[in-house]
């Protein structure tokens, strides 16, 4: 069994997760978010106001944040796991926005092209 | 319920995880880090799809349109805005209570080694009651998306009417195909769990499971706002 020798001490990569109380809080948070953002689009005054977009975008993005760190763990796991997802998360974001300067509308409705 | 703990892994030596993976050179489970690649690339793979929804939204020149109505100039005919939100907010909650039930399935599971006295830890430990909860959330929304495709398709919109349907078929088409997969997986475990039950040296095969599905729920949360609540 001499290959085996060298096989590092099981890391903690599923050590500690949160119990039913933080799963609980964080399930109604994301409620309250979701009814806040469904709420928002029925509200003239903020659906048509410059903060709609940008208050829509920090919502989804707390939502994403939230589950990812809570409910798939990454908060409390390795953190090899966190730099797989967030590498290619990064990349995705940058090719996403790149995109979007290249070829929709995005760079004229910044102000940026007229 | 306490916060949980998973079971300590075996001492080093054999260098395999309780449910039989194994562990690397870091002390992580393989699978673990299989899964997690898996979704770094899926990652990149729905922000393509987004991506070209996100170009083409506005450059139909046909409708029917997501949020505005639309006269077609040589019937006369007029259609109405095809997003239906209140439909949509019901299935998106329907799909962030999914992955509450699924953490408590996995909970579940990582416990199942610690007597249950009460009822409410009984309700709280049952894997079994939570995977069904899970599975039936997930058919739950995949049923509203199935309702939603068909109600479009009846207002007359397919994925050959114009840039706006074959991107957004295409996107969501794409991520209800992925809840598909995950309610299958979800299945394969609850027949798992009824055939010889799950023990706690199951939690990282529950885990990866779990992994995927809140990645679904997440792909969802991005979605939702982006199709459907932005303008």
């Amino acid at each position: 069994m001499a290959e085996h020798s060298q096989v590092a001490a099981p890391a903690h990569d599923e050590a500690h997760h949160p119990g039913w109380s933080t799963y609980w809080k964080v399930a109604v948070i994301l409620t309250v978010i979701t009814a806040v953002e469904v709420s928002a689009y029925y509200i003239p005054a903020w659906e048509n106001s410059w903060v709609y977009v940008p208050s829509m975008l920090i919502m989804s993005g707390v939502k994403f944040y939230i589950v990812v760190m809570y409910y798939m763990h990454l908060k409390y796991d390795h953190k090899l796991f966190r730099s797989l997802f967030t590498g290619p998360l990064v990349v995705a974001m940058i090719t996403l926005v790149g995109l979007l300067f290249l070829f929709s509308k995005l760079v004229v409705r910044l102000g940026l092209l007229s | 319920m306490t916060a949980t703990t998973a079971p300590t892994p075996p001492a080093a030596g054999d260098g395999h995880t309780p449910s039989g993976g194994h562990y690397t050179s870091l002390g992580l489970d393989n699978r673990k880090i299989a899964i997690w690649t898996f979704i770094g690339s899926e990652c990149m793979l729905f922000a393509s799809l987004i991506s070209t929804y996100l170009i083409y939204k506005g450059r139909s020149p046909e409708g029917p349109y997501p949020h505005e109505a639309w006269t077609n100039p040589t019937t006369g005919e007029v259609f109405k805005p095809i997003m239906n939100i209140p439909i949509t907010s019901a299935s998106t909650f329907v799909l962030l209570a999914s992955s509450f039930a699924m953490v408590l399935a996995l909970a579940a599971v990582q416990n199942k080694h610690v007597p249950k006295v009460t009822t409410g830890e009984k309700i709280l430990g049952s894997s079994k009651l939570w995977l069904w909860v899970t599975c039936l959330m997930g058919m739950t929304f995949l049923g509203f998306q199935a309702y939603e495709f068909t109600s479009f398709v009846h207002e007359g919109l397919t994925m050959r009417t114009n840039l706006f349907g074959s991107s957004f078929f295409t996107l969501t088409g794409f991520h209800g195909a992925h809840v598909t997969v995950g309610v299958l997986w979800l299945f394969t475990l609850l027949a798992i769990d009824h055939k010889r039950g799950l023990t706690a040296a199951d939690a990282t095969t529950v885990d990866i499971a779990a992994l995927y599905w809140h990645f679904v729920d997440v792909v969802w949360i991005a979605i939702f706002t982006l199709l459907y609540l932005i303008k």
